[in-house]
């Protein structure tokens, strides 16, 4: 093999390897920014070593081995021996012994724990939702910071800084890195769900720039939810999030026009929806359900979603579901949002004033005074009740709210649509 | 990206020669290792080509032929669908499968076209026709 070819393939293996790698050395360590040297320092001796002796059967156990050897060597050079780094030195010698194999059935035990424990360390709620997302992106999806900080169109080093902190502010927590049990772990799932869900939302519903969608978000996040179904097969919530998120991203083609503008869904050419997705979002659905889930945020949304999956075509949409889900919703995440999607539900399904008198009480609500997708549903209820003059001026302010090129050039065609302005 | 990835047939496995327990252990613990990683979309196992049929084109006819069929190697036995970042990865994932016949085997890797690909092949020409063909449907 010529020598940039095994290079990339190290770099290739060390990329599917290093969240085990990582999760493992943190959970013995207690510290995440070490675990993580601790990785690259493996990286580069697999870099000398596998060229001549080419890729060991297991690297994964190869890489941890060679990880513990240079954590054992960091301890004994260490002066300030610590107690803490005492005991631990003292359990790493006993694991230096142990042969690869044993190692590799150690770790097949322990992985998938070792890994989950590490995906809510990161998602702790002592962080802040954009400091979880960061550091799950890089640890748990292995993006370079250069990467995520183009996909939250953001700058390198403010992206390393966020990451740098987070780690401190963990390590100061004194958190454990194992997987929280009894009480503690419906709020801890939330919390790592979230942060899912922002990484989702950020690919699929950018809010600034020329992209309506960064797709490569939205896989990275259907990818994290797969790996958290597969470590937490038991959680209704999880199988409620990736449905959410398949379904939604089966739309991903149809939403954006060749010229970049956005695509309503009842404009949308339904045939190029993914129906694979769809499917795998509905069995997804299905599991939520049979876990007990149904009425799980995540599942309910999920369950929104589906209905509009499940229509062939825009007059098939069954509305007055729809708005029956949004009224169970409204009652579990009370948000102004949600309202908002409520009254399009029920103007779709029992006509434009039954929108109109939701979305009359939600133009109080400061969270959505300057919220483009609220004059642009009301003037949609108007032209629809057909008050023409005043669903123009809603779709002019909905413009001039969004920061979304696309979704601005959309919001005005429908002004236009309204016909001329009255002269003043 | 997504990838197929065919698990190639054998003489044995188009004789039909069921997977000893150990190999289907063995095949099981690997799929879960791609269900953990998040890769692991889909897949499922064929039977042999003789429970298969073939349909042949020649202009407008249409000869429906019966399996089995030649060229063994050729044929599919089994398949998963996966997300990956790319091909080095999808790669290194499937040297990492058990072999899954008793001898030499294959299996193969094909990326899906995704939606970046369809945007070269229609530009510019058969997006010209299509909003000519538009503006033209509208226009009556």
């Amino acid at each position: 093999m010529a020598a940039t070819d095994i290079q990339r393939t190290i770099e290739t293996v060390f990329r599917i390897e290093q969240p085990r790698l990582i999760a493992g050395l943190a959970r013995m360590l207690r510290d995440m920014g070490r675990a993580e040297e601790l990785a690259q320092d493996a990286l580069l001796v697999a870099l000398a070593e596998w060229p001549a002796r080419g890729v060991p059967d297991n690297p994964g156990a190869w890489l941890m081995a060679a990880a513990k050897r240079r954590a054992i060597d960091g301890l004994r050079r260490d002066k300030m021996r610590a107690r803490k780094h005492e005991e631990i030195g003292r359990d790493l010698e006993t694991a230096r012994d142990t042969s690869v194999e044993d190692m590799e059935a150690a770790m097949d035990d322990d992985v998938g724990d070792e890994l989950l424990g590490l995906i809510f360390t990161a998602c702790h709620p002592v962080l802040s939702p954009d400091a979880r997302a960061a550091l799950t992106l890089r640890l748990i999806g292995g993006l370079g910071t250069d990467e995520i900080a183009r996909a939250f169109l953001t700058s390198e080093p403010t992206i390393a800084q966020r990451i740098v902190r987070a780690k401190k502010t963990i390590g100061q927590a004194g958190l454990t890195f194992e997987v929280p049990r009894g009480s503690e772990r419906a709020g801890r799932l939330a919390s790592v769900l979230e942060v899912i869900y922002l990484i989702f939302n950020e690919g699929y519903a950018a809010t600034r720039g020329e992209d309506l969608v960064r797709p490569a978000l939205c896989d990275e996040a259907r990818r994290l939810g797969r790996i958290l179904a597969g470590l937490a097969p038991e959680e209704p919530e999880v199988h409620g999030l990736l449905a959410l998120m398949e379904i939604q991203s089966s739309r991903l083609a149809a939403r954006t026009a060749r010229d970049g503008s956005f695509v309503p869904l009842p404009e949308q050419n339904r045939a190029r929806w993914d129906h694979g997705m769809i499917a795998r979002g509905l069995a997804a659905l299905d599991r939520a359900e049979a876990l007990g889930g149904a009425d799980g945020p995540y599942a309910l949304q999920a369950a929104l979603a589906a209905c509009h999956a499940r229509a062939l075509t825009p007059e098939a949409t069954d509305w007055p579901r729809i708005a029956g889900l949004y009224d169970r919703l409204r009652t579990l995440l009370p948000s102004p949002v949600v309202d908002l999607n409520r009254a399009v539900a029920h103007s779709m399904a029992f006509g434009p004033e039954a929108g109109l008198a939701i979305a009359d009480q939600l133009a109080e609500a400061a969270m959505l005074r300057n919220y483009a997708p609220l004059p642009a549903a009301r003037g949609d209820f108007l032209f629809r009740a057909g008050r023409l003059e005043e669903a123009r001026a809603e779709f002019v302010r909905a413009a001039s709210l969004t920061r979304n090129e696309g979704e601005r050039r959309f919001l005005l065609g429908r002004a236009e649509a309204c016909g001329p302005a009255a002269m003043p | 990206m997504r990838m197929m990835v065919f698990v190639k047939a054998t003489e044995d496995s188009e004789k039909g020669v069921m997977p000893t327990t150990e190999l289907l252990d063995a095949m099981m613990k690997y799929n879960e290792e791609l269900v953990k990683a998040g890769i692991m979309v889909g897949g499922d196992g064929l039977k042999p080509s003789s429970a298969g049929k073939r349909v042949a084109f020649d202009g407008p006819g249409r000869t429906v032929i019966d399996g089995p069929f030649a060229e063994t190697r050729e044929l599919v036995a089994g398949y998963w669908l996966w997300e990956v970042k790319d091909m080095d990865e999808a790669v290194e994932w499937v040297k990492r499968c058990p072999n899954p016949m008793f001898g030499p085997s294959e299996i193969e890797i094909r990326p899906f076209f995704e939606m970046e690909d369809f945007a070269e092949i229609v530009t510019p020409e058969i997006a010209e026709r299509e909003a000519r063909l538009r503006a033209e449907t509208e226009g009556r």
